[in-house]
Formats: structure tokens, C-alpha cells, sequence
């Protein structure tokens, strides 16, 4: 069968723009693959309930101790505080932009939103390691300021973008009828927003809140860095705590490969898959469910 | 109104765990275009961040001798760079700790020899903030504090205070030398280990700057980190013996207690430009740039 060179250069095209487009399910799948592949033989050197419960992380050790409970806690500590401070900031800047401020101060206050997506973590960590841990430490008379709530308030930082942008597109993509219809019947602008206007937009804003969580969970140098990487279970968020990401992120370079050690790490990676793989689906779900409606 | 694109799909974010992943290998590979013996162009240095500054050191007086010649230096750990002479992805590895048995084991079933050559000495200081009242402590009492027994201040004479721990990352060798050293009284094996509250920190910069404004705070890093922001203890081998404090003539004489050698280490025996960067490493003027950086010259 021979082509014309016009429909050569269409058929060439469209496959291309195939591969694109397969290219991240086939890279995701791969990923995948390639760490259970190397994470599960950690079960050699530990069961299943001493690597996700045990206390002790000494993985270099002869023999070593292989439990991440410790990781897994602070991680979620971490993730949690920084959820608690960043989501309701988040969602009422996302209001004030695009309901209350100003038509000019609107394109002003968006794009400062996205130089603030724009700073890489490591120099957050470092403003939080000079500033920010000295200053908590010294505020609230803890042992040192490398704590949990350092790293929390840095990731609310880093979540911030994230959730302020896509509650705002969330509100902004409810139908203008329903505020239009709101006011006609007498309801104040304070009125239609909490009544009318959050409703239509919350599984928007909830899955804003759900990536900007994925986001927060994923994040590792700079919760490195004022963290204090402590692998000790945590009781409050005014301890030091040690990260899933960070110890995937400061051990990797030495683990000598085939070692228990090595294979530990990417088991500590098909976790980190695993739990942000359910946040970022709630999240899509979510946003689904909201569409649809 | 126009409705936009709010979705942000699952891949994107399952995406950017590619890249994380690739970094990770990255980091135990340096890459770079090396230089065949003789040939021109860069040649990789990696390891040890305690010897980065000294390598950068020698790489660029070097440099100035052989302008032809780029030496490209980066840390890592002594781990990574390890891992990447027996990868074969640097031309020289520096490191603080002597290559452990399944290294050289790697090492043989790759079917290389890696070889060492003593190129400094290091004396790993202990330091506190500099209101901190204690002054000398002996290896006994810092085992007690490092393994989390001894757990405040006022057991050495010292304020009321909680003890805070600071220690590096496993992937560094001055982590594996204080345990081995201190913890475990000089052997390489042994069921001591680091308390579990020890901060883990991700460099010796890290440790100095927590030292310098944290006043419960107790860390260890090499001997060119001394600042007059923190203070340095002296360190006495047992009860009996006077306690020495860190300084060149104390580290060469063996008379201050926790001190280690530091090494390059490079594949098979050295030769063309590597052989060239060990001889002027080792010789008078290369150990002058190991006084200058704050190690000690072997010689």
C-alpha cells in the first residue's frame, strides 16, 4: 500500500502524538514495576510487620534494624500540621482573589502566588534552618527548633500555590446564574459566597486541599533541612521527626547495592508510591465527582 | 464564563517521582567525561564532603600548574564516592574511612583493585555552643552522651539542660568513624549504636550552624570546620589521662584520641594525570594547601 506523502506526514504525526500521550501510563507503570521489583526483597532481611512496625532504624547496622514506623509517623506529622496551617489559608486567599479583591489587585496577588511556587525548596530550607528553626526555638523554649512544626509551616508554604490555585479555578468555574440568582433574592455578597458559592466549588477546593497534601507528602529537601531527621516516634510536633523522603533522599548515595539497606530504601519508596498514589486519586476523584454534577 | 482546566492528572505527580528516582542514581554516579591517561579535558573527583573543600583546594592550585587539565570536585559522602570508583564513574574517590569488606568484595567481582594512598590526617572535634560551661569530656562520657544515656547537661557540671544530639547521615564517614571510634571503643562491629533522638544532619554545615545558636547542643565534624562560633572540647582517652584539645601537633602526635586518615582512593595503581594529581597532593606544596584548609599533612 503506498501513501501519499500528505497522509505519510498525518499517520507519522498522529503516532507521535500517541507515544506522547501513553508516554506517562507507561512510565508510571515502569516506575512501578522497577521498585517492587527491588523493594520486596527487603522481606528477606525483615517481615512485613518489622518493616512497618518496628521502632528502630539502624539499617547500616550488622544485623540491621529495618523499621520504618518511626518514618511513616513522622511523615504523616509533618504532612498533617503542615495540612492544618496551609488549607485554611489556602482556601480564603483563593476566596479573596476571586471573589473580594479588587479587579486590578487580582492579576497582582495571582501572579505573587506563582513566585511563590516558583522558589525552590532547597532555599526555603535554608531561610528555615538560618531563621525560622533559631526563632521557634527560642520563642517557644523547646531544646531545638528542629522540629516537626519547622517543617510543617515550610511545606505550608510550599502547598500554598498549589491549593490557592485550584480552589480559585474551582470557584471561579461556578456558573455565574448561581450568584447572579443569589443576589437577586436579596442575599448579601458574604451571604452567596458562604452559601452558594462554596458549595458549588467544594470538591474543587477539596481536591485542591488533597494535591496540595500529595504535594506536601513528596516534598524532601527542605524538610531535610529543618527537620532534625530524628528516627524516633513522635509525640508531639514540637520534636525532631525523620521523613520517608528524607531518608530515601540522605541514605540512597551510600547504600551499597544488593545490600538489605538498599533494598530497604526503595521499600520505603513503594510506601511513599503507595500513599501518594491514594492522596493524588482521592484527589481526582473528587474532581470528577465535582464535574459530573 | 469560561470554565477552565482545574484538573491536574494523577501521572503528572506519579511523573515526578521519575524524576526523583533518577536523581537518586545520579547521586551515586559523578558522570562527566573523564580523562583517559594522559588525555586532556575534566577529571572527577568524589566523596567525602569533610574533604571537599580540600579537594577544591588541590584541584584548583593544580589548575594552575596544568591549565590544560580540569579537575571537577564534588561530595557526596565517602560512600558515594566509592560507589562511583567502582562503578568507574570518577577517576578519584575521597574518602574518611577505609573501604569496607563489602566494598572490596564489589570491588573483586567487578574485577578491579581499587588502590589507597594516605593523603591527610583529620582530627574529628566535638563541639558545644559557646555558653556551654563543660570544656573537656573522655571518650567514656561522650559514649554515654551520644548513646543517649546520659541525657542532660548537669551530669558533666554543666545548666540544668536537656542534651541535644547532632550527628550526620550514615552516608557519611565521619557518621561511621565517630560510631566506630567513640560508640563502639574502635571496633568496626558492635551493638552500639547512635540514640535514636540523635538528629540526623544532612552536613557538617548543618551541625555548625545548629551548634552556634542552640545552646543543649553537642556535635562532632572535622577538624577544618572549627569556627569561633562553637566551642571546642577537649577530649581525654580514659580518666586517668589529661584531656587534649584538637590541634595539628595533637592530631599527628596521636595524642588527641579521635583522629582518622583521610584517602584517595582511584582504580588499580595510579597513572597518567591521576598518578600526577597524587604526587602533587603528596608533595610539599600539596601538603602546605592541607595545612592552609585546616587537616593535617602527613608529613
Amino acid at each position: 500500500m503506498k501513501l501519499s506523502p500528505r497522509r505519510l506526514r498525518e499517520f507519522v504525526i498522529e503516532r507521535l502524538i500517541f507515544l506522547s500521550g501513553i508516554a506517562s501510563i507507561v512510565f508510571v507503570l515502569l516506575i512501578f514495576v522497577f521498585l517492587l521489583r527491588e523493594g520486596v526483597s527487603v522481606l528477606k532481611t525483615a517481615s512485613l510487620g518489622e518493616f512497618l512496625g518496628g521502632h528502630l532504624w539502624y539499617p547500616i547496622s550488622a544485623p540491621p534494624r529495618l523499621g520504618i514506623l518511626p518514618l511513616i509517623l513522622g511523615s504523616l506529622l509533618v504532612t498533617a500540621g503542615a495540612v492544618v496551617i496551609a488549607v485554611p489559608l489556602g482556601i480564603a486567599a483563593a476566596f479573596y482573589i476571586a471573589e473580594v479583591a479588587p479587579k486590578r489587585l487580582r492579576p497582582v496577588l495571582k501572579s505573587f502566588v506563582e513566585v511563590l511556587s516558583a522558589i525552590p525548596s532547597v532555599v526555603l530550607g535554608f531561610i528555615g534552618i538560618t531563621i525560622l528553626v533559631p526563632f521557634l526555638k527560642s520563642l517557644l523554649n523547646l531544646p531545638t527548633g528542629l522540629t516537626a512544626f519547622s517543617g510543617s509551616l515550610m511545606l505550608a508554604f510550599m502547598a500554598l500555590p498549589t491549593i490557592i490555585t485550584i480552589s480559585e479555578d474551582a470557584i471561579n468555574a461556578v456558573p455565574r446564574e448561581y450568584r447572579d440568582g443569589a443576589l437577586a433574592l436579596g442575599a448579601t455578597h458574604w451571604q452567596t459566597l458562604r452559601r452558594v458559592i462554596i458549595h458549588g466549588a467544594l470538591p474543587g477546593i477539596i481536591a485542591a486541599a488533597m494535591l496540595g497534601i500529595g504535594r506536601v507528602f513528596g516534598e524532601t529537601m527542605a524538610v531535610m533541612m529543618v527537620t532534625g531527621n530524628a528516627a524516633v516516634i513522635p509525640h508531639s510536633l514540637f520534636e525532631p521527626v525523620r521523613t520517608l523522603t528524607a531518608t530515601i533522599a540522605a541514605e540512597m548515595g551510600e547504600a551499597a547495592k544488593g545490600s538489605p539497606h538498599y533494598f530497604a530504601l526503595f521499600a520505603v519508596g513503594i510506601v511513599l508510591f503507595i500513599i501518594s498514589f491514594a492522596i493524588n486519586l482521592t484527589a481526582d476523584l473528587l474532581l470528577n465527582r465535582g464535574r459530573k454534577k | 464564563m469560561e470554565r477552565k482546566e482545574a484538573r491536574v492528572p494523577v501521572w503528572k505527580t506519579l511523573a515526578a517521582f521519575l524524576a526523583a528516582g533518577s536523581l537518586a542514581f545520579s547521586a551515586v554516579s559523578c558522570g562527566g567525561k573523564r580523562a583517559g591517561s594522559g588525555g586532556a579535558a575534566a577529571l572527577q573527583i568524589k566523596g567525602s564532603d569533610t574533604m571537599v573543600n580540600l579537594g577544591q583546594a588541590w584541584a584548583e592550585a593544580y589548575n594552575k600548574l596544568h591549565p590544560e587539565i580540569n579537575v571537577a570536585v564534588t561530595g557526596g559522602g565517602s560512600g558515594t564516592g566509592i560507589a562511583a570508583i567502582l562503578n568507574g564513574t570518577c577517576d578519584i574517590a575521597e574518602s574518611s574511612r577505609d573501604l569496607e569488606e563489602k566494598e572490596i568484595q564489589q570491588a573483586e567481582e567487578a574485577g578491579t583493585v581499587v588502590h589507597e594512598t594516605i593523603v591527610a590526617l583529620d582530627g574529628i572535634v566535638v563541639v558545644v555552643h559557646p555558653s556551654n560551661p563543660v570544656s573537656a569530656l573522655t571518650m567514656d562520657q561522650l559514649r554515654e552522651i551520644f548513646m543517649g544515656n546520659v541525657k542532660r547537661w548537669s551530669a558533666f557540671g554543666g545548666e540544668n539542660r536537656p542534651i541535644v544530639l547532632l550527628s550526620r547521615e550514615v552516608n557519611s564517614g565521619t557518621h561511621i568513624f565517630f560510631k566506630e571510634h567513640v560508640l563502639r571503643r574502635g571496633k568496626s562491629k558492635g551493638p552500639e549504636e547512635f540514640a535514636p533522638a540523635a538528629l540526623m544532619m544532612p552536613s557538617s554545615y548543618a551541625i555548625a550552624e545548629e551548634t552556634a545558636r542552640n545552646e543543649n547542643a553537642i556535635g562532632y565534624y572535622g577538624l577544618g570546620y572549627i569556627s569561633p562560633r562553637q566551642k571546642v572540647l577537649s577530649v581525654s582517652r580514659d580518666d586517668r589521662s589529661p584531656a587534649v584539645p584538637p590541634k595539628i601537633e595533637t592530631v599527628r602526635s596521636g595524642a588527641y584520641p579521635i583522629s582518622r586518615p583521610l584517602y584517595f582512593f582511584t582504580r588499580g595503581g595510579p597513572s597518567g594525570t591521576v598518578k600526577d594529581i597524587l604526587d602533587f597532593v603528596l608533595s610539599p606544596e600539596g601538603q602546605e594547601i592541607v595545612r592552609a584548609t585546616d587537616f593535617v599533612p602527613i608529613r
